[in-house]
């Protein structure tokens, strides 16, 4: 399995990535330099790990889903809600900084996103909603729900625990970046050492006949929408974490996008079917560096998005076949090279157009195949 | 075939020299020189594989060949693209309409040349125009109607008129007739014989026999990428006609018919039993009994419920009242995985849509079945998956013989063997196969019918459907026939197939 998907589908997004860390080192010569500091690691790398952190979780759970055939459009939303009912909760406790607080509070969070992944998958494999609007309904109602908890107003809450998750150490890295390589590992094995990956790509690409060999296609859908917005849900308590806030405003705000571009430019079609995690991973790292590259080269804010679509076109461009096609064109014409051979003169049986004698017996009634 | 045949001696509008395509690997057309006479029906035979496909690719222009030349009336063409062929006067309709079901019968005849005024399209015009294009043809569709509400059979004469609409000098027909029943292609013999008394050339595709000898004037063989020959096809009987298309595996077909009259050991055990089995309106009620070794044929017309039949044997569709005895008890299948959990297989009529998972590799496609029953947390492993594979591409002779292969790839008689093996590695007790030898090359064809006769020997059930009357009344050991959603008959294997015909046709208003 291993060698297919080395060989050309994760070669572009790898390379870009290579390409947009070497833009950095020209701009910024210390770009790559990590230093230790009370035990932990800091730098422009480190940076982009902790701040990609959720794009990443957000578009693990993505690329099962597209895998599915479908789509989640609600995860921004749903991104909000989890950050939102987190800080309410922990807002409203008498101990904010307590351990039991701040698990109760990203209990009722994923509880809550994971009610949320069930109602669109619901929507989508029990009544057979097109998940695109099936899950426009949430993207919509989503951050409305999110506005009446925190009643429109951004929640702030000084909470120790809260704020490991977003901003905190262990072993030296972010506790964002540990989680979300965390759930990319178990996902991995998930998919490819058990037969789910098989069976869900079989059902992304042909639900019908994935029915008929006897694979449960309702309950994989039903499941991947559920596990995305898990993801949706922790990623909102990483954004609510980091910055000890809920903002349902702008929590995971085009977080959608992103995701998806992160697996589109990984090499998963938003066709269904074959699917790449790495890819994905390495997607989401792309559009992470990306956003830090233009901080870093002192482009102005408002052209970020511009520089992304870029990339973002360059990246799909050169994994399209037809356009590799079109670069490599000069080769790809074939030249006439066989000389006319004598005609008739293979003993394969191939006589140029002998025409065939009138045979004088019956043929056969019904067809030249009865036996009986 | 005696309708006089105009133009007969005019220079051949297309003619084809010496024409090669490679590709990577196989010689898809070996030097294959082709003559298409103006106001013709010239028939393209040969099994799957034999170049029929690349013969017409390559005069449509989505392949480029690799030598040798192709002139059309007279001027040597270099295709780069579809639309410079339908320049040259060349349409071509395939055999899965490609028309676009919710638009109207005239926005489809005039797609993309729709009459306009003042730069919008205009309606009245249009409708006029198809209306008169469909009347040529002598066709009685209301142009302004929904395509997607008539049967596929008019569809197909509308892709036709589409077809005509640009007026074409030359008209292929790749397989217009698959899924046509008996009117329907007389009405779309009509057609085409009005076109080719216009002065049309027709090159028609079909592997149907009988009509290759109702329609066509002259024929072309083509074998392993090689020209057999050119013959008028009132001097090519049949047994010449198949010879020259399989070369040396008639024996094959010998050897089936062998291994059917010996296959009668069968046990006197039920595998599966129904009794007044419907879902209205396709399927009435009916009974129908499955014994162990045995195969059990259905025979119809397109539409009389066989397929609907098997797929509610199988659970595809839920049963609407009947019941059901599986090994002697009583169940009721709510879905496809609870008839798999009794032993069940189904290979559907529909093997692009219902059948393969064309993007996952034939590895995959072959423990789908037997995987999805273990559920995904028992995965197989490499190796057991390995020696499966193994073992089934080898026994079905599967190619290529690269487990890593994409399935889309494959022929069609390969991508049958693929459904099949999906099956048989499931060690089902009654397998019921829908068409499974449609569309598929004559070799592949001789094989699978040789091997669900050794199934039946080996002591399996198996619930036969085909098209093909010869095909049925020679593998089953018993047929049920069905008209309109009804059993009319189960006849045993005394029956001839001119009775089958007879009883199929019945006394109906057909």
């Amino acid at each position: 399995m291993m060698k297919r998907f080395a060989a050309s589908p994760l070669l572009w997004p790898a390379l870009a990535l290579v390409a947009l860390l070497a833009v950095n080192v020209v701009l910024t010569p210390s770009f790559l330099s990590i230093r230790v500091q009370d035990g932990h690691l800091f730098g422009s790398l480190v940076d982009i790990l902790r701040n990609g952190a959720p794009t990443m979780l957000v578009a693990l759970g993505m690329t099962l889903v597209i895998a599915s055939r479908g789509i989640d459009l609600s995860v921004g939303a749903v991104v909000a809600v989890s950050g939102a009912l987190a800080c309410a909760h922990i807002a409203s406790a008498t101990d904010p900084a307590s351990a039991g607080t701040v698990i109760t509070a990203m209990g009722i969070a994923l509880g809550v996103a994971v009610g949320l992944g069930l109602w669109n998958g619901m929507l989508v494999s029990v009544f057979g909603v097109q998940p695109i609007i099936a899950t426009l309904v949430l993207m919509t109602a989503g951050r409305g729900i999110a506005l009446l908890i925190t009643d429109g107003q951004i929640v702030t809450i000084t909470s120790a625990p809260f704020k490991v998750l977003g901003a905190g150490y262990a072993f030296g890295l972010p506790v964002a970046i540990l989680v979300s390589l965390s759930v990319f590992a178990v996902v991995g094995l998930l998919t490819r050492r058990t037969a789910l990956g098989m069976l869900l790509e079989s059902v992304g690409i042909n639900p019908e006949a994935s029915r008929l060999a006897g694979v449960r296609h309702r309950s994989i859908v039903f499941a991947v929408y559920v596990f995305c917005a898990l993801c949706a849900g922790v990623a909102g308590l990483m954004i609510a974490s980091n910055i000890s806030a809920a903002d349902a405003n702008n929590a995971g705000l085009w977080i959608e996008m992103d995701a998806i571009l992160a697996v589109v430019i990984g090499g998963t079609s938003l066709l269904g079917g074959r699917f790449s995690l790495t890819g994905t991973i390495l997607g989401a790292l792309i559009i992470q560096t990306l956003t830090t590259t233009v901080y870093t080269a002192g482009i102005t804010p408002e052209t970020t998005l511009v520089f992304k679509a870029l990339v973002v076109i360059a990246v799909c461009l050169l994994q399209a076949p037809k356009f590799r096609a079109v670069v490599s064109r000069g080769r790809s014409r074939k030249i006439p090279r066989r000389p006319n051979p004598a005609p008739g003169s293979a003993s394969s049986g191939a006589q140029p157009r002998p025409i065939a004698e009138p045979t004088s017996g019956p043929a056969p009634s019904a067809s030249v195949m009865v036996t009986k | 075939m005696t309708a006089p045949i105009p133009g007969r001696s005019d220079a051949p509008v297309v003619h084809m020299r010496d024409v090669s395509i490679d590709f990577p690997g196989v010689k898809a057309l070996d030097g294959v020189d082709f003559r298409l006479l103006p106001g013709e029906i010239h028939a393209l035979m040969g099994e799957n594989g034999a170049g029929k496909s690349t013969l017409i690719k390559a005069l449509t222009g989505v392949y480029d060949i690799d030598s040798g030349s192709i002139t059309i009336d007279g001027v040597e063409q270099r295709f780069s693209g579809p639309r410079q062929a339908q320049d040259a006067g060349i349409s071509t309709v395939y055999q899965e309409v490609n028309l676009c079901a919710n638009l109207t019968v005239a926005e489809n005849i005039l797609l993309g040349r729709e009459p306009r005024r003042r730069g919008r399209i205009d309606y009245r015009a249009m409708n006029r125009r198809a209306a008169e294009l469909l009347g040529e043809l002598d066709l009685t569709i209301d142009p302004s109607s929904t395509l997607g509400a008539h049967p596929i059979a008019l569809q197909q004469l509308v892709a036709i008129a589409r077809a005509t609409a640009v007026s074409a000098r030359v008209l292929i027909l790749d397989e217009p007739t698959s899924s046509l029943d008996a009117d329907e292609v007389a009405e779309l013999f009509r057609v085409m014989r009005r076109l080719r008394d216009g002065g049309t050339a027709i090159l028609f595709v079909s592997h149907f026999l009988d009509q290759v000898y109702e329609i066509s004037d002259r024929m072309t063989v083509l074998r392993n990428g090689r020209l057999v020959g050119e013959y008028p096809t009132a001097a090519l009987d049949r047994v010449e006609l198949v010879a020259a298309m399989l070369g040396h595996e008639l024996d094959l077909l010998e050897e089936i018919a062998d291994t059917v009259a010996t296959s009668s050991s069968r046990a006197d055990e039920t595998v599966l039993s129904v009794r007044d089995l419907a879902r209205p309106p396709a399927v009435h009620p009916m009974d129908l009994d499955v014994h162990r070794g045995e195969v059990v044929g259905l025979a119809g017309l397109l539409g009389s419920g066989r397929t609907e039949l098997a797929r509610l044997l199988f659970g595809a569709d839920r049963a609407a009242s009947g019941r059901m005895m599986v090994n002697g008890k009583t169940t009721t299948l709510r879905s496809p995985r609870a008839a798999i959990a009794k032993g069940f297989a189904f290979s559907s009529e529909d093997r692009k849509s219902e059948g393969i998972v064309g993007d996952l590799t034939i590895r995959d496609n072959l423990v789908l079945a037997l995987q999805a029953r273990r559920g995904f947390a028992r995965p197989l492993s490499k190796r057991a998956k390995d020696d499966l594979v193994g073992r089934y591409m080898e026994a079905l002779d599967i190619r290529p013989r690269d487990p890593w292969a994409l399935v889309k790839n494959l022929s069609g008689g390969n991508q049958q063997k693929v459904l099949l093996a999906r099956w048989l590695i499931t060690e089902p007790q009654l397998f019921i196969l829908d068409e499974p030898t449609r569309g598929i090359d004559v070799g592949a064809k001789a094989q699978i019918q040789k091997l669900v006769a050794e199934l039946a020997t080996d002591g399996m059930g198996v619930v036969f459907i085909s098209a093909e009357l010869d095909e049925v009344a020679r593998i089953s050991d018993r047929i049920a026939v069905l008209r309109d959603g009804h059993c009319i008959a189960q006849v045993g294997t005394e029956c001839t197939v001119r009775e089958l015909t007879a009883l199929i046709a019945g006394g109906s208003d057909r």
